[in-house]
């Protein structure tokens, strides 16, 4: 589905940095919206067949975004997002960590800075993504982590899942 | 100095070498003439790209061919591919979340 639309992702193992540029048939106003609103932020941010479940969020700078993603077993994995730069409709970067339901940070863990632009071209919203990590190694740690919790699934049921949704 | 396919596939003359032999192995003057950089600044992409392996060198005649090694560019396939798949799966679903936002509206 949305096939025509632009999806570039590019890993830079020099900078540390992994780069996604994804285009969304919507206008700016909701493609922000969609980012930045827990409601709807639970929709659609865990990967499936994860469950996102937002916990608080106060979308400030200094402020958090405190959220789980359930697996199908009913394991939680808590996240949080803080919030470290905001111009409305424009673009926001946060830091991300794994923590416990209280948001206390699991150090053990790398942390990864996220900067999302947000781009209105004609009927289309383009988003660029930039995720900074400090070493090379928790990008590979990640990556690892994202795979053994199931992270990539087949996507085969996808739709027959949305189209259910919608109704 | 040691060298990953990473750090091979991080530069976009190289990415558009590795695009142009996929299709078939050329000499680095063919090569060259794709590109508004001088023939050393191509050599040098391309003894990077040989050292990690990501093309090989085959002669023919008095010449040089350079060819993908197909082998090597899986492995990094393989990688992008996992983080690749869940950003695809978010986005696909942020799409049709978008949808019904819109199908809301009007």
């Amino acid at each position: 589905m949305n096939h025509h639309l632009l999806f570039d992702f590019t890993v830079d193992k020099e900078n540390n940095r992994i780069k996604v540029q994804r285009e969304f048939a919507a206008g700016k106003k909701m493609v922000w919206a969609a980012w930045t609103t827990p409601e709807i932020l639970d929709q659609w941010w865990a990967p499936k067949p994860y469950q996102t479940k937002t916990k608080s969020m106060d979308f400030r700078v200094g402020g958090a975004w405190l959220y789980c993603m359930v697996s199908p077993e009913n394991i939680a994995h808590w996240c949080r997002a803080d919030y470290q730069s905001i111009e409305v409709m424009e673009s926001f970067s946060g830091l991300d960590a794994f923590c416990d339901e209280e948001g206390v940070i699991t150090t053990d863990f790398p942390r990864s800075l996220w900067n999302n632009t947000f781009t209105e071209t004609g009927n289309t919203t383009l988003v660029n993504i930039v995720i900074q990590y400090e070493q090379l190694a928790h990008l590979e740690q990640i990556i690892s982590l994202g795979f053994k919790e199931g992270f990539t699934m087949a996507m085969g049921n996808l739709d027959a899942y949305f189209a259910g949704q919608m109704h | 100095m040691r060298r990953d396919v990473f750090q091979a596939i991080a530069d976009p003359t190289r990415r558009a070498i590795i695009v142009l032999i996929a299709a078939h192995a050329m000499t680095p003057n063919a090569i060259a003439e794709h590109f508004d950089t001088t023939r050393q600044a191509v050599s040098k992409h391309l003894r990077i790209l040989t050292e990690c392996q990501l093309v090989k060198q085959e002669p023919a005649g008095r010449e040089i061919y350079y060819q993908l090694n197909a082998k090597k560019m899986k492995e990094i396939d393989k990688w992008l591919e996992q983080f690749r798949r869940i950003w695809e799966n978010r986005f696909s679903q942020l799409d049709t979340v978008l949808l019904n936002l819109k199908n809301k509206k009007s």
